[in-house]
């Protein structure tokens, strides 16, 4: 059984500069990685680079899911196959509403493994249960994209959207961030829930905070586009107290040694 | 009609051959290239006018004549110069032995177009001119049709058709909302109108259906110069559509229509169109010109008149739906989304004169640029003295695909009322990456996430539009942009 994901020797650039160096990372089935960093690190570009954003480019290394080369494959192709990122800042669709999106996306990932697609009513019964799990507001389903949305709202829509869409790879960059306390303890029970033996889960956060409620099997430290640490969860408590200040010492030592 | 056809031989032996003849067989049914008082003269018998009419007719040729040199020049449109003398004014509706017997007979890419569509293969034959006793009896859901609205008195027919059975109507209204001499291609167009739509609703009646020009495919080919004339009678109700999404072909380049509404106190009026004509290939061969003056008169109290526009099609498209606002109290809309792609240019808006008191006008604008093709909003809010508290609220809003459109919003204020307030919002955007970024992420194809997009953009027109319209429209959109991003 190949490992659910496996990066190996990533390199990417964005905008002509090189930001992934050589990241390696495998998560198994039904495992949970945290991934920190210090802001400008890469995470963010990581998970881009894993849902095939237009404009990173891959210049080395291999992404496989479930065995299977995600480098090959359009964005809407490796969403349908399973990948899901949870956006750090969602984007606003005017007059598009949250339901007819979500339909569509559904229906299209459904047409893709040769299932029927839903109709209406169908969508709303099992978009009305997400949405209870989430404690979701039934009208921000009516409304539009984010349009509008409180800085929570949206990413709660996030992870709504992650229990309908049910990917095999859920990367979650700082869903956390923006969330009050108890909407922190929501979405974080709908993470929970949403853990399966069939999936796995990569979440980046800043705050240890979200890792006592969503406990992870591996926590990795990214620093200047590579892993630099990898722990379980409590390299969390440690950053929480001495920062990232040794990681980038250690980091820049170990480049100019190589060099 | 003997002499007409002979007319029409005499003239014919005058001018010669038909170089660029497209109908050459039934060429009595045609009249020759050209344009002159005989021309017009032409049309008028064919129709067995009333002598007034072709008087009408005529006076309006000659002020053309003389305003050989207004052709209006300062739209943001370009096109090589039209030789008016090189067209044709007059060809009668094809009869059925001369129509195609099946769908075998029809372009392939036209019937995949009505596949996208949705549109049923019973009215597939019927919009690709199928001759009508091969298709089924439209004669009878005319003939419903008529019933139903015979009961409450609403007259909707042909306008040729209206100037025989009520010619008091016609004459006391044609031409009271824009003048046989009001612009160059209205002025064409009263000289030499071919037919279209006239409806009447009487006093206190609420027409019991929307009235459709879909019903009348095969009634009355309306032609080049199509001339529709709606007048509502004090606290009537009608919605009009006119067109349908399916694209229409037409041999016709020039087409140059007109459109008179007019409501009375409490009357209502709300006119849809959805305009398909065909925009020319992809290097901006072939398509329709379209010279559209479209004008209602809000002449009573409390009247409200409602322009809803798709445009999607023809290769320019000049036209400027237009309320005046005239009674206390009135109302003007105008809903709008005008869409190019290719080489497609649409310089379209509206005009909001308000005159009465209280009188209220909204413009929602929503233009969409793609491929080469450029679009411009342009629209004029006029207050007048008397105007006490006119309000008007315009939202002009652009969406550029491509980085080789271009989208142009030019809004002309004058008020000359200080209590009147005028707003008006405009923006510019493009489909943002990240708008199509997170769409694809979610599973959509680069296309669905476009058409989701651009559908969102235009939700606040297709809104305005009837259920059925709205769906349609949201289709034809779809059809529309495919391709339009690469
Ligand atoms: N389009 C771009 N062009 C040039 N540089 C870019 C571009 N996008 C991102 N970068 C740079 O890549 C680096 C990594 O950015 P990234 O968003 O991945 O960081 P991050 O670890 O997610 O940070 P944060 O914790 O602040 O979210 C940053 O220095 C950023 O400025
Ligand atoms: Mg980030």
């Amino acid at each position: 059984m190949p490992s659910l994901l496996e990066i190996k020797d990533l390199h990417a650039t964005v905008g002509g500069q090189e930001i992934l160096r050589g990241l390696t990372l495998t998560v198994e089935a039904g495992e949970v990685h945290a991934v920190m960093g210090p802001n400008g690190s890469g995470k963010s570009t990581l998970a881009h680079v894993l849902a095939g954003r237009p404009g990173y480019a891959v210049t080395k290394g291999e992404i496989r899911l479930q065995g299977k080369d995600l480098l090959e494959m359009s964005t809407e192709a490796r969403a349908c196959e399973g990948v899901f990122l949870g956006l750090q800042y969602p984007v606003e669709i005017p007059g598009v509403s949250n339901m007819y999106f979500l339909k569509a996306a559904l229906n299209a990932i459904r047409s893709h493994r040769g299932e029927t697609e839903l109709d209406a009513i169908e969508f709303l019964k099992i978009a009305r249960e997400k949405a209870k799990l989430l404690e979701m507001n039934e009208n921000l389903l009516q409304r539009a994209v984010n349009v509008g949305f409180s800085g929570g709202e949206k990413k709660r829509n996030e992870i709504f959207q992650m229990a309908l869409l049910n990917p095999t790879l859920a990367v979650l960059d700082e869903t956390d961030s923006g969330l009050d306390i108890d909407a922190l303890r929501i979405v974080s029970d709908g993470i929970n829930a949403l853990r399966s033996e069939t999936r796995a889960i990569l979440l980046i956060t800043h705050y240890q905070r979200l890792l006592e409620y969503i406990v992870p099997d591996k926590v990795h430290v990214l620093s200047e586009g590579r892993i630099v640490k990898t722990g379980g969860k409590e390299l969390a408590l440690e950053l929480e107290k001495s920062g990232y200040a040794d990681f980038e010492k250690k980091d820049a030592a170990a480049m100019t040694a190589s060099a | 009609m003997a002499t007409n056809t002979e007319t029409a031989e005499t003239i014919r032996s005058l001018t010669g051959e038909y170089k660029y003849g497209f109908v050459t067989d039934i060429a009595a049914e045609q009249a020759p290239r050209g344009l002159n008082e005989d021309i017009v003269r032409f049309i008028s018998a064919k129709k067995s006018e009333p002598a007034w009419l072709l008087e009408w007719r005529l006076k309006a040729f000659r002020a053309w004549c003389a305003m050989e040199a207004e052709e209006p020049a300062w739209a943001n449109l370009r096109y090589p110069a039209i030789d008016y003398q090189n067209a044709y004014y007059y060809s009668a509706p094809k009869s059925d032995a001369d129509r195609p017997k099946s769908l075998d007979e029809i372009d392939p890419e036209l019937l995949a177009t009505y596949e996208k569509l949705g549109i049923p293969l019973r009215e597939q034959e019927a919009l690709a001119g199928i001759a009508v006793d091969a298709v089924f009896d439209s004669i009878s859901v005319a003939t419903t049709y008529k019933e139903k609205l015979a009961e409450v008195g609403v007259i909707f027919c042909p306008m040729s058709e209206a100037v025989t059975k009520h010619p008091e109507l016609v004459r006391k209204y044609l031409g009271s909302v824009v003048p046989y001499s009001d612009n160059f291609f209205a002025t064409l167009n009263s000289a030499v109108f071919s037919d279209g739509s006239f409806v009447y609703i009487p006093e206190g009646v609420r027409c019991p259906m929307e009235l459709s020009t879909y019903f009348r495919i095969n009634a009355a080919q309306t032609g080049q110069f199509e001339r529709t004339l709606i007048v509502a009678e004090k606290g009537s109700y009608v919605s009009y559509l006119e067109g349908c999404t399916a694209p229409m072909r037409d041999e016709n380049q020039l087409h140059a229509a007109v459109v008179e509404l007019v409501a009375m106190d409490d009357a209502e009026i709300k006119y849809s169109t959805v305009q398909n004509w065909y925009p020319g290939d992809e290097n901006g061969k072939g398509g329709i010109f379209n010279f559209v003056t479209k004008r209602g008169a809000c002449r009573g109290r409390n009247s409200k008149i409602s322009w809803t526009q798709v445009e999607t099609g023809s290769a320019i498209t000049w036209k400027y739906p237009s309320c005046i606002l005239q009674g206390d109290n009135s109302v003007g809309e105008f809903y709008s989304v005008a869409t190019t792609t290719n080489l497609q240019q649409a310089d379209t808006g509206t005009k909001m004169i308000h005159i009465g008191k209280n009188t209220r006008s909204t413009i929602i604008s929503k233009g969409i640029s793609a491929g080469r093709s450029q679009g411009t909003y342009r629209g004029l809010v006029k207050v007048l003295g008397g105007a006490e508290n006119a309000r008007n609220y315009t939202q002009c809003d652009s969406l550029l695909l491509g980085d080789k459109c271009g989208a142009h919003t030019i809004p002309y204020i004058e008020s000359r009322n200080r209590t009147a307030r005028v707003e008006h919002e405009a923006t510019t955007s493009k489909i943002s990456e990240d708008q199509l970024f997170y769409c694809s992420q979610r599973g959509l194809s680069q296309e669905d996430a476009i058409s989701l997009i651009v559908n969102g953009f235009c939700k606040e027109v297709f809104k305005e539009l009837p259920m059925e319209f709205a769906v349609e429209a949201t289709k034809l959109m779809n059809v529309t942009l495919e391709g339009a991003v690469g």
